[in-house]
């Protein structure tokens, strides 16, 4: 209980994806919460990472979570552009909305 | 024992914040709530003893990232009070997903085991403390043996900042603005010199 160890961190980013996967699901009025759910996601997946570079000593670990940070960094960065473009064209952003390649 | 108060702290508001990110009423909170994770993400980095990452975390996430959701959510003009309809509708869903995936990952947490010839397999050891510093020893690392990673981490950064300049700009028509080309090129004729008489005006 008060040993910390790989198991712990493993938890905690268990929990991190699964709240960022129930986000997704759970907000269908708004675009932007599921982006931010996504990121809670990508949050899980480096604490993954950086728990597994620090028990087993190995540094590549940490270097693949900068370029997740960097990826992270990029998605959101295109995903607001279109999600502003998109308020502009249609004055909403309700995921329920969004249907227009529907057919 | 320390540690492991401190861990629990950064864990229990990491997951603390991330359901009031999903839960919370206002996109504003969310994005609140969010840096909040962050932040804890964050101790949690520093406590695995991946110093860099941790202020790359503070740094791009709630520095960027974040505030550039913020700006987002605070520029929509977003009905609230829809916002929330559907929550409900689809809680059933999401809990049940949530839940299937939750016991999942806790299967294979309970059932994972390292490789047997672990050691053999470590690519870049980490210094020990008095060799070099998480941050040297990364910046060593990311130079040498992974500098086209990194070259071609730069280049998603550039097709991101041409793509989002490339999506939001827009020509707006009826604007007037200052073209110098215009003012340089304008013919002499175009200004004339008149001799004013005083009291007569022209």
């Amino acid at each position: 209980m008060f040993e910390i160890g790989l198991a712990h961190y493993l938890s905690v980013a268990a929990i991190l994806f699964t709240l960022g996967v129930m986000g997704i699901f759970l907000n269908r009025k708004n675009v932007i919460v599921i982006m931010m759910s996504i990121e809670l996601m990508l949050l899980a997946v480096n604490i993954n990472f950086v728990a597994f570079s620090s028990y087993l000593n190995d540094l590549v670990g940490q270097v693949f979570a900068m370029f997740i940070l960097t990826v992270a960094a990029a998605e959101a960065a295109i995903g607001l552009a279109i999600v502003v473009v998109f308020f502009r064209n249609r004055g909403s952003i309700a995921v329920e909305e969004i249907s227009q390649l529907k057919g | 024992m320390f540690t492991a108060l401190i861990f629990y702290m950064f864990a229990g508001i990491a997951v603390g914040s991330g359901v009031m990110v999903i839960s919370s009423k206002n996109p504003v909170h969310s994005v609140l709530w969010l840096i909040l994770a962050f932040f804890n993400a964050a101790g949690l980095f520093l406590l695995l003893g991946a110093e860099f990452l941790a202020m790359v975390l503070v740094v791009v996430y709630v520095g960027a990232v974040a505030v550039l959701f913020l700006f987002v959510v605070m520029m929509l003009d977003i009905n609230l009070v829809e916002f929330r309809e559907g929550f409900l509708q689809y809680l059933p869903t999401g809990a049940l997903i949530g839940v299937v995936l939750m016991v999942e990952l806790l299967a294979m947490l309970g059932g994972w085991a390292f490789a047997p010839d672990i050691d053999a397999l470590i690519k870049a050891p980490t210094p020990t403390l008095d060799q070099a510093s998480n941050t040297v020893a990364l910046g060593k690392l990311i130079y040498t043996n992974y500098v086209y990673l990194f070259q071609a981490s730069g280049l998603v950064l550039l097709v991101a900042m041409i793509g989002t300049i490339l999506l939001t700009h827009r020509k707006r028509t009826g604007v007037r603005k200052q073209v110098i080309a215009d003012q340089v090129n304008r013919s002499s004729k175009s200004v004339e010199l008149r001799k004013v008489q005083t009291g007569r005006g022209i």
